[in-house]
């Protein structure tokens, strides 16, 4: 760290019996000491991912001069989305220690049932969304009770819904054919973007709200001689995100048509804003509210839940209900971006590459440590593997293999780390 | 003598054909800790999670200041002001100290949490009970060691002005110097006026700090006494054989005509 001649100095000593409290975080250097011991101790958060996805963009951008044009990049973002939707609802059964191998072929279901609205019941497209994330909510809250109060483990239950939701849109399509996704404004999540003008506006909103909100919560905080960070690392925060929004919007504002003179493609994809907000949402309910804390318990330690008199079935219950419905989201991003429904969606690797993007973004498998924002990242990483390769040409088989690495990889990361953290308990 | 602040009279109860406790009597004062004590299986462990409402009664009444109380569950009893801090603890690793003291019952500021108020009145809490060993009350509960998570867990017990607190075998996984902090913990929660109960195999502990002893045998209370009036031998005798001396059940129960 450079940057410590802005070292505040240190505040008020906290009333008693505290007296290292603040000093503990009251400089940069000693924050990045602190971080550097979680990091030793086995806590590695995103870093193993951000660090993934810097080395994937370096070695593709090296083989292959496309991959970095902002039209692929472009294409990232679209490609991503409904890989980072069904992640971060998967997040929330990963965090209660449970899995839903059911939520691929569920965001499947639902979207066929998106898209028959449309079609067969010319629903406009928010009361056919509705339509299809209440059919999301049904099934977790299907899987959530037969977990909860059957005791079934949720492995043989989502299991169970695997195959059995295989079934709806098998049965609503008949087999071999096909729904098309055509509705002007679903459809258009993945083929439209935000006017350049709004795109910046909300982009540079974002930052300011962020940074004002950063700033009084320092000073809330080093007031009353609570815990808080050091004034540097705020602003050290703010300046990255700042410039991770203003890039991204930079990036997505530029003409990216192959042939700018005929054509002009520029502004935000509308997938984008939808992920963002789901993002913030999620974040605020995990990290904000008694819900999000309570989420945390169950998965940490259900008994030590329960005795504190949180209502552990409905907690989990909760979390498969916010699994399924985002999975239905995931569905409808998945059909926006292909323009089809067909009755094989969502049976692919969808789940897979969702739970891995959860787990490489820093989510643990064994419940009570996860993030909303791990599944943006971990969901850039998987889906930067298929979108490099295929501009390398390789075969696909070359793209199962390495998504399994990179799965393989992250489960251990969080096994050891895990294991690390035990010993060292941090 | 003062009124207690908790008091079973004759608690019953049974477990199918198994009879776990006969007509228990069992008080706890203000200000006082009691111990209780009493071989595995005598008993305590039923005793203590029937005073947590964890268990019900098959007879017996429960009376709190010195009012008879119905309790039906474990938020009845916390309701009265009675907390539990269990052998096992009961926090959880992911979760730093103040989110665990008010875990279950956060407070809130419109439709989020009020961490600004919590994290204030979890130092205020600590700082009453003079905790000085933890270096951030932001610092997750696995980070801690043995003592400061029995620390916390009393603390956390503390917390809710409750009036009596039940701590089951605190000390049981402690080392010397720990042990010393828990056991000077215990003490000053009876020096504030509460009820604590305290539930140990370790006799030089319960000599230590106990006001009054109640001992278990084989589901029986053996003996209530002051803690000054028996000696260490006395209280072992309690505990492996029902009696000594004049103390104690009369009878062998086990051949006695029930």
């Amino acid at each position: 760290m450079t940057t410590d001649t802005d070292t505040p100095s240190a505040p008020s000593p906290a009333p008693s019996g505290f007296d290292s409290d603040n000093a503990q975080a009251a400089t940069i250097r000693d924050s990045a000491r602190e971080y550097r011991d979680r990091l030793r101790g086995g806590d590695m958060g995103s870093l193993p991912a951000i660090l993934g996805l810097v080395f994937l963009f370096i070695v593709f951008s090296s083989l292959n001069d496309k991959f970095l044009t902002t039209y692929n990049m472009a294409n990232l973002v679209i490609q991503s989305g409904s890989i980072i939707v069904l992640a971060m609802g998967i997040v929330f059964v990963l965090l209660l220690g449970e899995i839903d191998l059911s939520a691929g072929v569920a965001g499947g279901a639902c979207a066929t049932i998106i898209a028959l609205m449309l079609i067969d019941y010319d629903w406009t497209w928010w009361a056919a969304t509705l339509a299809g994330v209440a059919a999301g909510a049904l099934i977790g809250l299907a899987i959530g009770s037969l977990v909860a109060f059957l005791g079934i483990p949720s492995f043989v239950v989502t299991l169970a819904f695997f195959l059995a939701l295989q079934a709806i849109p098998l049965k609503l399509i008949g087999s071999g054919g096909s729904l098309r996704f055509n509705d002007e404004v679903l459809r258009g999540l993945s083929i439209k973007n935000v006017p350049v003008t709004a795109g910046w506006i909300a982009a540079i909103l974002i930052v300011v709200v962020f940074a004002a909100l950063s700033m009084w919560n320092y000073r809330t905080l080093s007031a009353k001689g609570l815990v808080h960070k050091p004034l540097g690392l705020v602003i050290i925060r703010i300046v990255v995100l700042g410039a991770i929004v203003l890039g991204v919007t930079a990036l997505l504002s530029a003409n990216r048509a192959p042939n700018p003179a005929l054509f002009n493609i520029s502004g935000i994809p509308w997938v984008l804003p939808v992920v963002v907000v789901l993002l913030l949402f999620w974040t605020f309910i995990l990290g904000r509210t008694r819900f999000g804390r309570h989420l945390y318990a169950v998965g940490g330690n259900a008994e030590a839940a329960r005795r504190a008199g949180i209502s552990v079935n409905r907690v989990k219950i909760t979390g498969f209900i916010i699994c399924s419905s985002m999975a239905a989201l995931s569905g409808l991003l998945a059909a926006s971006y292909t323009g089809k429904v067909s009755p094989g969606s969502g049976g692919g690797n969808e789940l897979l590459y969702a739970v891995g993007a959860a787990v490489i973004g820093g989510t643990s498998l064994f419940g009570g440590r996860g993030r909303a924002i791990d599944a943006v990242i971990g969901g850039l990483v998987i889906a930067t593997i298929p979108n490099g390769l295929g501009l390398l040409n390789q075969a696909s088989y070359i793209n199962f293999l390495v998504t399994g690495g990179v799965l393989l990889l992250a489960a251990s990361v969080d096994a050891i780390s895990r294991r690390r953290r035990s010993s060292a308990g941090v | 003598m003062v009124q207690p602040l908790l008091e079973l009279r004759g608690v019953n109860k049974s477990f199918g054909v198994v009879h776990v406790l006969h007509d228990v009597d069992f008080a706890v004062y203000p200000g006082q800790v009691t111990a209780l004590v009493g071989d595995n299986g005598a008993g305590k462990s039923t005793l203590v999670k029937i005073i947590a409402g964890i268990y019900g009664r098959d007879s017996g009444d429960y009376f709190f200041d010195g009012n008879k109380v119905e309790v039906h569950g474990p938020r009845d009893v916390a309701g009265l002001g009675v907390e539990v801090v269990y052998q096992d603890l009961a926090l959880c690793d992911n979760l730093d100290i103040v989110q665990n003291m008010f875990l279950g019952r956060e407070e809130k500021k419109g439709v989020g949490l009020d961490e600004i108020t919590m994290e204030s009145r979890a130092r205020e809490t600590l700082a009453s009970l003079s905790v000085r060993t933890v270096k951030s009350v932001r610092q997750s509960v696995a980070s801690l060691s043995g003592g400061q998570r029995q620390t916390v867990a009393i603390a956390k017990a503390v917390l809710w002005n409750s009036k009596v607190v039940l701590l089951d075998e605190p000390t049981a996984a402690l080392g010397v110097a720990q042990t010393r902090q828990v056991l000077d913990l215990v003490r000053r929660l009876a020096d504030r006026g509460l009820g604590v109960v305290l539930i140990s195999h370790n006799m030089g502990d319960v000599l230590e700090v106990a006001d009054r002893i109640t001992a278990l045998y084989l589901g029986r209370v053996a003996a209530d006494v002051s803690a000054k009036d028996v000696t260490h031998s006395q209280i072992v005798e309690l505990i492996t054989a029902g009696r000594s001396g004049d103390l104690g059940i009369a009878e062998n129960p086990l051949t006695a005509d029930v």
